[in-house]
């Protein structure tokens, strides 16, 4: 088995003061090992955007424990911590005034020197993460010029300029439309062949997971329900229990069992 | 493991000739300014002589060709009053930039958070309680250290008041620091109202004013406001992050609630030094960033040196212009030129005036 990146155990995490605390997390135990690819899927409210910010370390566990790489995540200092990983959130509005390559160039703020100016290992990363994200021809324009398609692709670009070695997506391909989406995913394939990162993204769509995710990770009130290959783990009962609609699993041309929503007459 | 391959050199960030440009013509901005207010005014000097003067005190060189009336107003009128007037614009003009990054409001100055408020009841109090108000320490007034504690005390009270479980959201420090500044306001107006003949010297401060500027009030802030903003500049990149807004900042490595703290105590002192010495100067550190913003965009790496650079100019220039038109306050200047010209130019660029999100 690869390197350990993400350990979780009993996990709990939730919002709000001591008297009316909303659990959102509820006893997670993860284990993510380097090189892995995982769909995050659950209905809105079950908790995916709350674990992928402890993976990130931003949210702090109110219970359990969370290790990095082997390390407590409580030992790790923030920067250290975006030098391995990088999130990229559900929005992001980019600040006017910027260009693509300047607003790529703030994925350095972890690694860059204290000083004023930037090394060359700065210029390549940015570089190879423009060339990475299919953003290379964007990299003069005005960020306050860009479509929604070029947006995400300005999105990975940043990511990949940290250089990360865990890659967390909070639903990239929510507002984009089928093309942009197959782009992105079978694009994060590629970064995942070509740099070896550790990929976790959360869709909504049964479809896209089943096709592209190796493993796929349920996420039901808080509890991982299901865990492991799409067609295992993506079974017609887990996904009435997470989602609460029906589903019939159909087979493709390719030989690959996705699932299908009902639609409730 | 990761893709590399020899890439093209990618340019981000303003270019070495449009960095030069832009500093280069704050530095001259500056020369011009100073060189314009050492020589203007009621008793005329000429350039020869003011440059001698200066020669002369800074190295000693040079014989003594002029009378000594002459040498009292450039050393010891003219020149602390400019210094004072770089030092406190360049800081007002850096300590808003930083407030409109750090709280992503356009409508955000040096003052913002109670400084202002906080210096104007200290200094107030000093000049009603005290009957001389020339109790020195540490070479200043007591008007001008009830003045810096007072700003310095507010930042800190309205920061520990929005502070919470979770950290200090930027729209509870803001609400915060305009409810504590109100508080403070009310209780200016409350010892204005009885300062009865003492009014005057009130008000002369409120309104802000270099002419009280000498070389040992510029000893006190001076050191205060360079340590500050040469601290700040180093921060840019956390500044540009921020920009992000605070959560993909805190994915990119900042550690935004310890940032929080360092930027508003660094801007925060920066401010009080310079209200310290010079009242409450409206409106540089609101409009100066947002200018240069327009002009060179919103990368705090070139930003905050131009702010910094242009706000020491133009106060300069301000305060000149107020020196000539009989000596009303630079505050009345800063806001009757500013206000006009910051109009036109959000009228050109009316998208372009934005802070981040």
């Amino acid at each position: 088995m690869s390197e350990s990146v993400v350990r979780l155990r009993a996990v709990e995490a939730g919002y709000g003061g001591a008297a009316g605390m909303r659990r959102v997390l509820d006893r997670v135990d993860l284990d993510l090992h380097g090189g892995e690819m995982l769909a995050l899927l659950g209905a809105n409210g079950s908790g995916k955007t709350t674990l992928l910010g402890v993976m990130a370390g931003t949210i702090r566990p109110t219970a359990g424990s969370v290790e990095l790489y082997g390390r407590p995540m409580q030992g790790w200092p923030r920067a250290e911590i975006a030098r391995s990983v990088a999130v990229l959130p559900q929005s992001l509005e980019l600040p006017a005034g910027f260009r693509v390559s300047e607003v790529v160039a703030m994925g350095r703020t972890p690694h860059a020197g204290r000083w004023f100016g930037w090394k060359a290992d700065d210029q390549r990363a940015v570089a190879d993460a423009l060339r990475d994200a299919d953003a290379e021809e964007l990299a003069d324009r005005p960020v306050s010029e860009l479509s929604g398609g070029e947006r995400q692709r300005v999105l990975v670009a940043l990511a990949l300029a940290q250089e990360p070695k865990l890659l967390l997506m909070d639903e990239p391909t929510t507002h984009l439309d089928v093309a942009h989406a197959t782009w992105l995913l079978s694009r994060v394939s590629r970064l995942h062949q070509l740099r070896g990162v550790t990929v976790v993204v959360v869709l909504h769509d049964l479809v896209l997971a089943s096709m592209w995710a190796p493993r796929v990770v349920v996420l039901d009130t808080g509890r991982i329900i299901a865990d492991g290959p799409p067609d295992e783990a993506l079974q017609p009962d887990v996904v009435r229990h997470a989602y609460g609609v029906a589903v019939e699993s159909v087979v493709t041309e390719g030989g690959r069992r996705v699932l299908v929503p009902h639609l409730p007459r | 493991m990761s893709a590399t391959t020899v890439a093209r050199p990618i340019a981000f960030g303003p270019s070495p000739g449009r960095t030069t440009l832009v500093l280069g013509g704050g530095t001259a901005l500056v020369v011009i300014a100073a060189g314009a207010a050492l020589v203007s005014g009621t008793s005329g000097i000429s350039i020869g002589d003011a440059v001698a003067i200066l020669l002369h005190q800074l190295t000693g060189i040079g014989p003594v060709t002029w009378p000594s009336s002459t040498e009292t107003i450039v050393w010891e009128l003219r020149l602390p009053r400019i210094v004072a007037g770089m030092v406190v614009g360049a800081g007002l003009a850096c300590a808003g930039t930083v407030f409109q990054a750090l709280l992503r409001n356009p409508m955000a100055d040096p003052y913002i958070i109670g400084p202002a408020a906080g210096a104007s009841l200290g200094a107030v109090t000093a000049l009603l309680l005290v009957p001389v108000a020339s109790v020195g320490w540490l070479g200043i007034g007591l008007v001008q250290f009830f003045a810096f504690a007072g700003g310095l005390v507010t930042v800190l009270v309205v920061f520990l008041i929005a502070r919470g479980r979770g950290g200090t959201p930027a729209v509870t420090l803001l609400l915060a620091g305009y409810a504590v500044s109100s508080l403070l306001s009310a209780g200016v107006a409350l010892l204005i109202f009885n300062s009865g003949e003492r009014l005057a010297a009130v008000i002369s401060w409120l309104l802000g004013s270099l002419a009280g500027a000498s070389w040992p009030r510029v000893a006190f802030a001076a050191p205060l406001i360079v340590i500050s903003f040469s601290l700040l500049l180093l921060r840019w990149r956390r500044l540009n992050a921020l920009l992000l807004g605070e959560a993909q900042a805190a994915h990119l490595g900042v550690d935004v609630e310890r940032e929080k703290r360092i930027l508003t105590g660094l801007a925060a002192l920066s401010t009080s030094a310079g209200v310290a010495i010079s009242g409450t100067i409206g409106f540089v550190g609101l409009v100066v960033p947002h200018l240069v913003r327009l002009a060179i965009g919103p990368d705090h790496r070139l930003l905050l040196p131009a702010s910094m650079l242009y706000g020491a100019g133009l106060l300069v220039l301000a305060d000149l212009g107020a020196r000539l038109a009989g000596g009303i306050p630079v505050g009345v200047v800063t806001a009757l030129i500013g206000a006009p010209f910051f109009l036109w130019l959000l009228r050109r660029n009316v998208v372009g005036v934005r802070v981040g999100r």
